[in-house]
């Protein structure tokens, strides 16, 4: 069999995506006929730039949901004869799988295409999980420093600055590596890091019902069982059915990850806490003698969503290009994995003879950034028209 | 002005005695102790062996005392050997082996950084060495990227919701979506690969004389800078720092342009561009200044990894070379200089803010 030439390639790539063709317009459709009545969500479809940022998003979501039908060859498995090939080669023994390596192979022989579709299921695994506990940890003590002030202001301020201040590059080469894991540093991390999200949603459900004690206590204790279960199996791996659990690679990776984006999203939330803490409708709840928590979390954050939904995307974007750069030095990550940052640093040292092994998850990491970013601005945009 | 000065270097201090320690404290773990230990006496040794190595050269005392000893405020620890030659921290770092020869305190503060394993050479010669590789990098970094960054952020700014303004929006949102390891890569295959790409053709076309257009790996540009080893990596980190400074400029430039003073010039019929380039600019040049100065922290980032990429043996390639290599007090040492230089540019940039902003009165 002949090589495909570049029409052919793009295609067959265009077939091999057809679940992925099917699913964004089914959900553009949906989503632009109902837009009126979907709040923010359906504002976006008023703006170019959000659905292009949402249709990039998506297009990676939907790539990692189907990676199995989209998938020409295993994304581990090594064929012969096909080194380095080149886009759109023929394989030699098929053996009744697909007959060509769409984006080519890479120095192992393996194939690209596949490899980057995985990847994006590496990738959308970790980002959003971890810019959402960066949120909560960052909202957890961004409210109370914004709203209480004094010591407590102080002393947080300090201590995010203090992390703040640390080059991201040299966290990461200090907190992620095979010996750190051995210590109990990165247990001793998560288990404060992931505690914070249990004491959120108690805190929160707690603020809001604790005049109604039977719902209250059904609310809270479901949070309860279900926080400590996924708790214990997260940051401990002691989760007694094994549901829950965590390689302590990736807890190492996703524990730096979170910390380095923590402090960020507290100086967010701080500054918005001040700036709401004067208006009228919470000097109303303080005379109505609502609590300080029932202020803060049901008052003062639903008034502070916009920036923050804003900064979500941005912050899952920059978490990605986090994840990319500890691929890239190699840390933390297995050896064969497929996520895009470790495929780049493989594909760099044959790079001005083979490109198309470090181009494809390169450009795939660029679109999935750029989606997100894009995202961002049409929100901000949409957000502020009212 | 001076309370204000003092009490930041007061907080600068303490924020760098925390930070070195922590620095210290996961570098010197015991794992990579062991480590260090089995490359410094062979791999093969045994577990007694290792901490016979570890007491005889003062690996074993406690966390504090050590960094005490690192910084230079502890006694350096001694080690009397049985023919009498004594050994110590000092005695090492002085390289003596007479007693009494050696100071009693080498740490930091006495100008002792300690010795690399890595290129077997004192810390602060390597350190010093390579610090001004990536002094000339950030140099060409900052030159390229500022103006650029203005320009793009201005041309934006001045005229909100313009055809311009969206096209050069979106190239700012495209740029920070751009990290450096992909589009260090990007432009290498495009324009430093002899295969694919811009090259080949330029070569055939016989407008260029080597295989080439731009150099892949900067390493000559250590002894001669030219356009063609160099201009790949500054462009790579000033690519992604140059969106968010330009978006910064943007939002700047848009609320001075909404201002009444910008309203009135317009009324009194003064030109457009003369308003932009006297009434507007140097209002709207306040906030992208402390962006800028933050921003040199965060090009460390992109200057570990375009160095890395592109072999340029700078500090950024020697702070990997030494977390690759367990090389303890080298990247003790790198990451001191890291942290002071960020400590540095967040005092300016506070100190920036005050001096040109007239509205802010510190007391």
């Amino acid at each position: 069999m002949d090589p495909l030439s570049w029409l052919d390639i793009l295609g067959r790539l265009f077939v091999q995506l057809l679940p992925v063709w099917v699913a964004l317009v089914a959900l553009f459709a949906v989503s632009i006929t109902f837009k009126r009545r979907l709040g923010l969500y359906g504002k976006l479809f008023d703006s170019t730039v959000g659905m292009i940022g949402f249709a990039l998003v998506m297009f990676w979501v939907f790539a990692a949901l189907f990676a199995n039908m989209i998938l020409t060859h295993d994304p581990l498995a090594q064929f012969s004869g096909m080194r380095n090939a080149a886009p759109g080669l023929p394989l030699r023994d098929p053996a009744g799988g697909y007959d060509y390596f769409l984006l080519g192979g890479d120095a192992l022989a393996r194939d690209v295409f596949s490899r980057m579709v995985v990847g994006a299921r590496e990738v959308l695994r970790i980002a959003p999980f971890a810019a959402m506990i960066s949120f909560m940890i960052g909202i957890s003590l961004g409210l109370p420093a914004g709203y209480i002030g004094g010591k407590l202001d102080t002393g947080l301020t300090f201590i995010a600055n203090l992390v703040l201040a640390f080059p991201v590059i040299l966290l990461f080469f200090l907190l992620v590596a095979p010996e750190i894991q051995d210590t109990p540093i990165p247990r001793a991390m998560a288990g404060i890091l992931f505690l914070m999200p249990v004491l959120f949603f108690t805190v929160l459900l707690n603020a809001r019902f604790f005049t109604q004690p039977p719902k209250r206590n059904l609310y809270v204790g479901a949070v309860l069982v279900i926080g400590l279960w996924a708790y214990s199996g997260l940051a401990f791996n002691a989760d007694p059915l094994g549901i829950w659990g965590m390689s302590p690679n990736l807890l190492n990776v996703f524990v730096a990850v979170v910390f380095v984006n923590a402090p960020t999203v507290f100086r967010i939330v701080r500054g918005i806490t001040l700036d709401i803490k004067t208006r009228d409708y919470v000097s109303a709840a303080q005379t109505r003698g609502e609590g300080p928590w029932y202020i803060m979390l049901w008052e003062i954050l639903p008034n502070a969503r916009g920036p923050l939904i804003v900064d979500f995307c941005l912050r899952i974007g920059y978490t990605t290009i986090l994840l990319g750069t500890l691929g890239f030095f190699g840390l933390g990550v297995a050896p064969e994995s497929p996520d895009w940052g470790s495929t780049i640093n493989q594909g760099r040292r044959l790079l001005t003879v083979y490109p198309h092994a470090a181009l494809a998850p390169a450009f795939a990491l660029m679109s999935l950034v750029l989606g997100l970013n894009l995202l961002a601005d049409g929100l901000r945009e949409e957000s502020l028209k009212d | 002005m001076l309370f204000f000065l003092a009490r930041r270097i007061g907080v600068m201090l303490v924020t760098a005695f925390c930070l070195t320690f922590v620095v210290f404290y996961l570098t010197n773990i015991p794992a990579k102790l062991e480590t260090l230990a089995k490359t410094q006496a062979g791999s093969r040794i045994s577990d007694a062996e290792v901490a016979s190595w570890l007491d005889r050269n003062g690996y074993n005392q406690p966390m504090l005392v050590r960094y005490g000893e690192w910084l230079g405020v502890a006694r350096g620890w001694t080690h009397a050997a049985d023919d009498g030659a004594q050994s110590g921290r000092c005695y090492i770092l002085s390289g003596t082996t007479e007693p009494g020869a050696a100071p009693a305190r080498c740490g930091l503060i006495q100008g002792y950084w300690g010795n690399s394993t890595r290129f077997r050479a004192p810390v602060s010669e390597v350190i010093g060495a390579r610090l001004g590789a990536t002094g000339m990098l950030m140099l060409w970094v900052l030159i390229v990227m500022v103006p650029m960054a203005l320009v793009v952020g201005v041309l934006a700014g001045m005229r909100e919701g313009s055809r311009t303004d969206r096209t050069l929006s979106t190239f700012a949102i495209a740029s920070t979506a751009t990290p450096e390891y992909v589009s260090g890569v990007v432009f290498i295959a495009l324009l430093a690969s002899s295969t694919v790409g811009l090259s080949p053709l330029l070569v055939s076309w016989g407008w260029i004389e080597g295989p080439v257009l731009f150099q892949g790996n900067a390493r000559s540009a250590l002894d001669n800078i030219t356009f063609w080893n160099f201009a790949l990596p500054v462009m790579t980190v000033a690519l992604y720092g140059m969106g968010y400074v330009a978006r910064i400029t943007r939002a700047s430039m848009t609320e001075v342009m909404t201002q009444q003073y910008v309203r009135t010039a317009r009324l009194k019929g003064v030109s457009f561009p003369n308003i932009v380039l006297r009434h507007a600019l140097r209002n709207a040049l306040i906030a992208p200044f402390t962006v800028i100065m933050l921003q040199i922290p965060w090009l460390l980032n992109g200057v570990v990894i375009v160095e890395v990429l592109f072999s340029y043996p700078g500090f950024g390639w020697t702070l990997f070379e030494a977390a690759a290599n367990n090389d303890i007090e080298l990247l003790l040492a790198a990451s001191v200089v890291a942290v002071l230089v960020v400590l540095i540019t967040q005092l300016i940039s506070d100190i920036g803010y005050v001096y040109l902003n007239p509205r802010i009165r510190v007391t």
